[in-house]
């Protein structure tokens, strides 16, 4: 399905004078501040003015606030928030908890580790309005432990904020106590699985559980606790402080609001940029300079290596929830991984499948098993000793991985094959024939890690 | 299941005098006493959680801040401290990747080799390092811990796709990377000399970096203040501040609504 044909696509966004994408700073606007990361700074534009609101309303109004903004989960997977926080049972005479998925690793992904150097306060003061609204008097960060700077930043920021007595007991004189844990993970890109993450903070091998129960009803300690990612969390003051009308003026109906776009890879200015749901790559590129040496592109992810390919007439496609779906691929986290004509698409693919055999966290058989299969398969493509009967064994390991593993990493490890065949397949049956030289030789297939 | 598979490819192993055999994990055992600090450190942390087990992930941080690897020993220290089994903590241990089961050098060099950073050079880094320190994948190029010694490892995906090809040392970030720069920061740590990362803190070595991600700030202030605001990270803020672009402002005043009536 491509952009052009008959889905369902949005109006998406109008492009800026010049076709750049209407950028519009809302979780990023704080960055370019000196001293970004200090209280001081960030009380100096707006910080901590959204908590006494909140602190002032029945929490259950926030859920509200928050369903009526349409905010929709920046992890990935989109799952409205509002929502995501009124599962959670009232009463139930359990511990509530609010766990912050800052564990980034989506190949492609780079928005929350700079948002927590630059605005680790913005991120402090989405937890305790959250937590408030959640009834939870305990949350933890858990984050990256490879991303040691903005460990040190939330850190700080959760030192400073509990010295000034936005942390601790009786928070603003309302009777609401919280203490936040910032919680360094140990290298491993299953714990960004929610559930796997869960099982890594409670101090085991990060191995994903089994859904139902969801984290709602049994998450951390096997109490109710809702699992955000920075992004989302991040916007929970925004969303306090302007409103849910004001937050659905930027973004499409069913996506609503900004969104951090993070291009990489063969683009003249790679970088953040902030923009509504809804902006398309072609608008974002012109805002980056365009392709890198004007060579053009061949292939990009909309929303990391986990998330199907797309392809140049992809350009217009809405980067938004619905639309990127309807255009056969998911948002995921707006990493967009730009690869311009100079890349194998096998090659690209190879990589990818060495990083998700490496990271298969062994549980389930089919994603255990397949994507070694996998790798090995595609390393005798890649180096020129594979067979036309590989590509048909590739593809239908990968057909019987997707869908079948016990979590969504089988699943993502399926979807590079998958998605590179559907519009690439005649690279690989030119590699297996000898029409063009192997990309890699023996060397490189060493150090695969 | 990551670290099983990468036992094999470890180049220092022999000359501790390790036996191995297939899939059963073993840590060096190394006579460490942990002292009074490291025991105080260890409480602290278990004190922080609703539930002490949650302290175990920090504990390994933090007798790697002290040994520079896991040894059976931190094993059986991060066990006493919780009340588990040596079993259920190395089961952990060998999970994840940053625990590292052979001593590490004094600095830790981190090469991102997944699909973005390698078509952008990253793999030409870890080659021309590999090459330099004569060591394969996670080898270690002199005596580990001693001042100048090097262990050099392919990571995945770093978070900082848009400063790509990025390598960190010691988890700070050198950004932008190519096969020449990488070699001059590798030698310059050879020589005993910390160049400054291009974001992050000034750098210190393998261990206290791990003593900060075990929850224990070394330097409040300097470290903190370390640079974070790249070209790149801002690249959307400056453009938008150039153009004078801006979100929709907010109103006034709005309201929260109200809790939806009972039925």
């Amino acid at each position: 399905m491509s952009a052009s044909g008959s889905s369902p696509l949005s109006a998406g966004q109008p492009a800026q004078e010049g076709g750049g994408a209407a950028l519009t700073p809302v979780l990023t606007r704080r960055w370019s501040a000196p001293s970004s990361w200090t209280l001081a700074s960030y009380r100096s534009l707006d910080g901590y003015q959204a908590l006494p609101q909140a602190l002032a309303v029945e929490p259950g109004r926030l859920v509200e606030l928050m369903k009526a903004s349409g905010l929709r989960g920046r992890g990935g997977a989109g799952f409205p928030t509002g929502m995501k926080w009124s599962f959670l049972p009232q009463g139930d005479g359990k511990p509530h908890y609010l766990v912050v998925n800052a564990d980034e690793g989506e190949p492609g992904t780079c928005k929350d580790v700079p948002y927590m150097m630059a605005d680790p306060h913005a991120l402090v003061e989405g937890c305790i309005i959250t937590c408030y609204a959640i009834r939870a008097p305990f949350c933890a960060i858990y984050i990256r432990g490879e991303a040691l700077h903005a460990i040190r930043r939330v850190t700080a920021a959760v030192r400073e904020a509990r010295e000034a007595g936005f942390l601790g007991r009786d928070i603003l004189g309302s009777g609401f106590d919280l203490e936040i844990v910032v919680h360094a993970g140990a290298g491993a890109y299953i714990c960004g699985e929610e559930t796997a993450l869960l099982d890594s903070l409670e101090g085991r091998r990060g191995q994903p559980r089994l859904k139902p129960p969801f984290p709602a009803v049994a998450g951390l300690y096997a109490s109710p606790t809702v699992v955000n990612n920075v992004e989302t969390i991040a916007s929970v003051p925004a969303i306090v402080l302007g409103g849910s009308d004001w937050y659905r003026s930027m973004g499409t109906e069913k996506s609503p609001g900004p969104k951090i776009y993070s291009l990489s890879g063969h683009v003249t200015r790679p970088g953040q940029y902030e923009a509504p749901m809804g902006t398309t790559l072609r608008q974002l590129l012109v805002s980056a300079g365009g392709m890198l040496d004007g060579i053009p592109l061949k292939f990009f992810t909309p929303g990391g290596s986990s998330t199907p390919i797309f392809t140049p007439e992809h350009l217009d496609v809405p980067l938004s929830f619905d639309d990127v779906a309807a255009a056969g691929s998911m948002l995921g986290t707006t990493a967009l991984m730009c690869f311009n004509e100079t890349v194998s698409v096998p090659w690209a693919v190879w990589k990818w499948l060495e990083f998700y055999k490496h990271e298969s966290c062994g549980k389930c058989t089919p994603c255990r098993e397949g994507t070694g299969w996998l790798v090995q398969i595609l390393r005798r493509v890649v180096s020129g000793a594979g067979t036309p009967e590989d590509l048909d064994t590739l593809t239908d390991a990968a057909a019987n991985i997707a869908g079948r593993s016990f979590c969504a990493l089988g699943d993502a490890a399926a979807t590079p094959i998958l998605s590179s065949f559907k519009y690439f397949r005649g690279e690989y049956e030119d590699l297996v024939s000898g029409r063009t030289p192997p990309v890699i030789d023996a060397r490189q297939l060493v150090g695969a890690h | 299941m990551t670290q099983a598979h990468q036992a094999h490819r470890s180049g220092p192993a022999e000359g501790h005098g390790v036996s191995r055999r297939l899939g059963v994990p073993e840590f060096l055992r190394t006579g460490t006493v942990f002292d009074e600090v490291t025991r105080a450190r260890a409480a602290e942390l278990v004190g922080r959680y609703p539930q002490s087990r949650s302290a175990l992930l920090p504990l390994l941080h933090l007798v790697q801040s002290v040994e520079g690897f896991v040894s059976q020993d931190g094993i059986d220290f991060c066990a006493g401290t919780l009340g588990l089994t040596a079993a259920e903590v190395s089961a952990v241990a060998t999970f994840y990747t940053m625990y590292k089961r052979q001593p590490c050098g004094e600095h830790l060099v981190s090469v991102c080799t997944n699909t973005l950073c390698a078509v952008l050079g990253g793999d030409a880094i870890h080659r021309t390092l590999s090459d330099h320190l004569g060591v394969a994948d996670n080898g270690t190029a002199g005596v580990p811990g001693a001042p100048g010694s090097v262990t050099l490892e392919s990571a995945e995906c770093l978070a900082a796709c848009d400063h790509g090809p990025v390598l960190q040392v010691d988890y700070e970030f050198y950004d932008r990377q190519s096969p020449d720069s990488a070699l001059d920061l590798v030698t310059a740590l050879q020589r005993g000399e910390r160049p400054a990362p291009t974001r992050g803190a000034p750098l210190t070595d393998f261990r206290t970096a791990e003593l900060e991600i075990a929850g224990f700030p070394v330097d409040p202030v300097t470290a903190v203040a370390g640079p974070s605001a790249s070209v790149e990270t801002l690249r959307g803020n400056e453009l938008a501040e150039r153009t004078g672009q801006s979100a929709p402002p907010m109103p006034d005043h709005h309201e929260i609504p109200p809790l939806p009536e009972k039925k």
